[in-house]
Formats: C-alpha cells, structure tokens, sequence
C-alpha cells in the first residue's frame, strides 16, 4: 500500500508538470519544467527498483538535455504564439489513449513473476551471470558483455549524432534573395 | 470486471496517461521547442512503460547481494532503457540543431508561419 | 557571471570533485549503479560548468576542439577494437571469455575496455554538442564576416543578434 502511495503520488506530480508544460507560453519555463519533469521520472524509476535507469535519466534528462535546451533557447524567441485547445487534437489523443487502455486489459498484472517477459533470457541473466562474468551488477554485465552488439550500436547512434549536429551547426545559412 | 482489473493495472494507466499528455503537446502546439519538450515527455512515457513490465513484487535492484533468495526484478529492460536514453538526448540534440537553422532561414519557429513562408516562396517561384 | 566571486570559488570546488564522482561511477559501474554512459555524461558536466561559470572561449581551451572530435572517435574504435582483439584471439567478436587466460578474468578485462570507450565517446559527445551550441553565435558571426569581404554585406545584417549571449547566461544562472 505505501508503495502504491509514492508511486501514485510521483505518476500524479509527473502529470501536473505534464499540463503545465502544455498551458505555459513562456519556453523558459518548459524547459524548466521539463527537467523537474525528468528528474521526478527518475525518482520514480528508483522506486521500480532500476537504478541505473534512474542515474541517466537524472544525469542525461534533467542535466545535459536542459543544458542543451537553454542553448537553443538563446537564439530563438522566448514566448510561444499563444494558441486555444484544439479539439481535434484532443479527440485523436484521448482516442489513441482509449485504445491504449483496451490493450493494457490483455497485458499481464503488474509486477507478476509469470508474464511472459520473466520467463525468457532473464532467468539466465539473473542466475549465470554470476559465475559467468563475475560482476555483481547484472545490468552491467548484460550491457557490456551480453548485449555488447546492441551498447557497440548506440555507441555508432551517439557518434553520429554528434558529426550530424557539426554538420549542422558549423555551416551557415544563405539568405533568400 | 473491467475496472477491477484496470485497478491493478494501475501503473500502466497513468503511464498512458503521460503518454497523451507527451502525444498531446507533440500535434498541437505549433512552437518547435514544445514540440521537442512534448517528445521528450512522451519517450519518458515509453520508458516507464517497459520498466513497470520489468517490475516484480517484492522484487529489488538487479544487484547480486549473494543471497540466494533475493528476488531481483528483470534487468533486461534497464539494460534497452540506459542505452535508450542517452541515445534519445543525443537525436534531441540534433532536433535542437535543427531548430537553430530553422530560425536562421525563416526567423520564426512557430509551424504554421514557417508553412506560409514556404508556401509564399512556392508561389513566388511560379509566377516568375 | 563572470565577475560573482561566490560562484567562481565554489564552481572551482565543484569541477574536480564531479570528475572524481565521474570516474568512481566510470569504475565502480561493475559492483554498483553506474558504467560508461552515466560517467561519461558526468564527467561532461564538469567541462559545461567550466565553459559557463568562466567563459566559452576559455572552457573550449580546457578541451580544443580537434581533440576532442579525435576522443569521440578513440571511445568508439576502443570499443570495436575490444571485439576485433577477441577475433584476433579465436574468440567471436566481442567475446571477452578469450581475452584472458581465465574467463571470468576475460570478462571483466572486455568489460572494463568496453566500458572505457563507452566513456571516452559520451563524455567528449557530449561536450562537442555543449560548444556547438554555445558557439553557433560566433561561428555566424565568422563565416558573415570572410563571406563579406569584398562582397555586399546586406545579405548578412539580419543575422547578427546582438541580444543573444548575454540572454544565455542569465537563463542558466
């Protein structure tokens, strides 16, 4: 029961920043409020017991990306074009959340050992990777050594990521005659 | 029946609920750095979604404590959600980038000003 | 911000014991929370104070530029080249049990290497993406300046503006 309090609590302080974001005009705030947004996202996936998610989604989320965000804040205007609620949007969102909903009624309950996702490689993980590889933080041995094709590939993700904004932001525009 | 079962799937619902809020802020605000901050809340959502199904009951960290007992929760979503993140920071950047360009050729970043200029220049070029 | 002294001395106490914190997290990732990903981004942070607290110019002098292009590549050729050491070795690619005698001692050996050039590549990301950003002003202002000698300068007025730099530095104190 406590549990479900401080997870509901954190969801609902996650939602509030959420309508925030979307009511406020000034872009210095939502920027703001997205790092609050991050690092309460990474309170909460303390509580769901991934740690190490929850050390990047702090030091990536609520630092670097704010930092970056308040970089592209100071070459464009502060104040967003004020705009209504626009019902059609509304209606496809809350309508995608509908049938979200209908297909979380065929997910497996929350937090049970015999879902599907239990019963795959993660039994092995959990009980070889000791003897294995040796360290105890299975996350990094599945990361590292496992996985180590997958964490290789994000690796070439980043590097590109880094030449493409280069290529971006080290060439200037030509003003239309 | 419904509802009872929508009660223990608690935690997936309000994790649908960020993801309109995200999905929400992404179609209908024309400014692009909402735009930006809408995705990121919605890839937020993502996250959380696939580490409730790695969640187990009275489960815990996914650090051997060398008790045979433990019950550790599934490490292997941890695993595509670390490396989710700061690639997902690192395509932000470039959308930030973008955006910076943006600004520079068209002097605005609200969508459906940028959709005029271009539409304009289009014409522009055909009557001439 | 460059004249507060109360931020100069306490960002001064602050940039060594963040790397500190980064390379236990860096080194410390296998018995606990942490590895490449996050260390690397922490040990960034400290180049990003250094460039806010005392000026872009002189944090980009910490780190130049051509280095740290050459770092992003180094993270990831040490990564590739772990798997291609263990091919070299009868082992598949980036299987770390041949890298040693031992294959426990294998695994923590291919671990350690991965996880450094994990480090090495997010780390210097992450600061080229902070100095490309917080560049981008001057670097307008170069290329209109070469682009204008000799040539018509109208086509350039529009892009120098003036009220940026200080509006960034007031939004991240």
């Amino acid at each position: 029961m406590s549990e479900f309090i401080v997870n509901a609590s954190l969801m609902g302080l996650l939602a509030i920043i959420g309508v925030l974001i979307i009511q406020q005009h000034r872009l210095f705030a939502v920027i703001i409020l997205s790092g609050a947004y991050s690092l309460s996202a990474a309170a909460w996936f303390v509580i769901a017991d991934a740690v190490d998610v929850a050390f990047t989604e702090a030091a990536v989320g609520a630092g670097v990306s704010t930092v970056l965000a308040l970089g592209t804040l100071s070459y464009v205007p502060r104040e967003e074009k004020a705009r209504s609620v626009e019902p059609l949007a509304m209606t496809i969102s809350l309508g995608a959340g509908l049938l979200l909903l209908l297909a979380v009624l065929d997910m497996p309950h929350y937090g049970s050992d015999a879902a599907p996702i239990h019963n795959h490689v993660a039994p092995h993980y959990i009980t070889q990777s000791g003897s294995e590889i040796g360290v105890p933080n299975i996350v990094t041995s599945v990361l590292a050594s496992y996985r180590g094709f997958d964490t290789l590939g994000e690796t070439a993700v980043i590097f590109t990521a880094a030449i493409a904004v280069f290529l971006i932001l080290t060439g200037w525009t030509r003003k239309k005659n | 029946m419904n509802i009872d079962l929508l009660l223990t799937q608690w935690n997936y619902v309000l994790v649908i609920i960020l993801m309109m809020v995200g999905f929400y802020t992404v179609i209908a605000r024309g400014n692009l750095i909402k735009k930006m901050v809408g995705l990121n809340i919605f890839q937020t959502s993502v996250f959380m979604l696939y580490i409730s199904m790695g969640k187990l009951v009275d489960g815990t960290a996914p650090i051997l404590t060398g008790d045979a007992a433990t019950v550790y929760s599934n490490p292997l979503p941890h695993v595509l959600i670390l490396t989710a993140i700061v690639v997902g920071v690192a395509t932000t950047a470039v959308g930030y980038a973008l955006i910076i360009r943006i600004r520079e050729s068209f002097n605005t970043i609200e969508e459906d000003e940028i959709i005029d200029a271009v539409n304009a220049d289009l014409q522009a070029e055909a009557q001439s | 911000m460059h004249d507060d002294p109360v931020i100069r001395v306490v960002s001064k106490v602050l940039i060594p014991s963040i790397m500190l914190y980064a390379l236990y997290v860096q080194f410390h990732g296998d018995y606990g929370p942490g590895g490449g990903f996050q260390a690397g981004v922490i040990f960034a942070v400290g180049f990003i104070l250094n460039a806010i607290v005392f000026g872009v110019n002189r944090g980009r002098h910490v780190w130049p530029s051509s280095l740290n292009l050459q770092c992003i590549a180094l993270g990831l050729l040490i990564y590739g080249g772990t798997g291609v050491a263990s091919l070299f070795l009868d082992g598949n690619y980036l299987d770390y049990n041949v890298l040693s005698g031992d294959p426990v001692a294998g695994q923590h050996l291919g671990i350690l290497l991965v996880e450094l050039g994990v480090g090495l590549t997010v780390s210097s990301v992450m600061v080229a993406l902070f100095f490309a950003f917080a560049m981008r002003g001057e670097h307008v202002r170069l290329l209109a300046h070469d682009s204008t000698e000799g040539k018509e300068k109208a086509k350039t007025k529009p892009k120098a503006k003036p009220a940026r730099k200080p509006a960034a530095k007031g939004a991240k104190s």
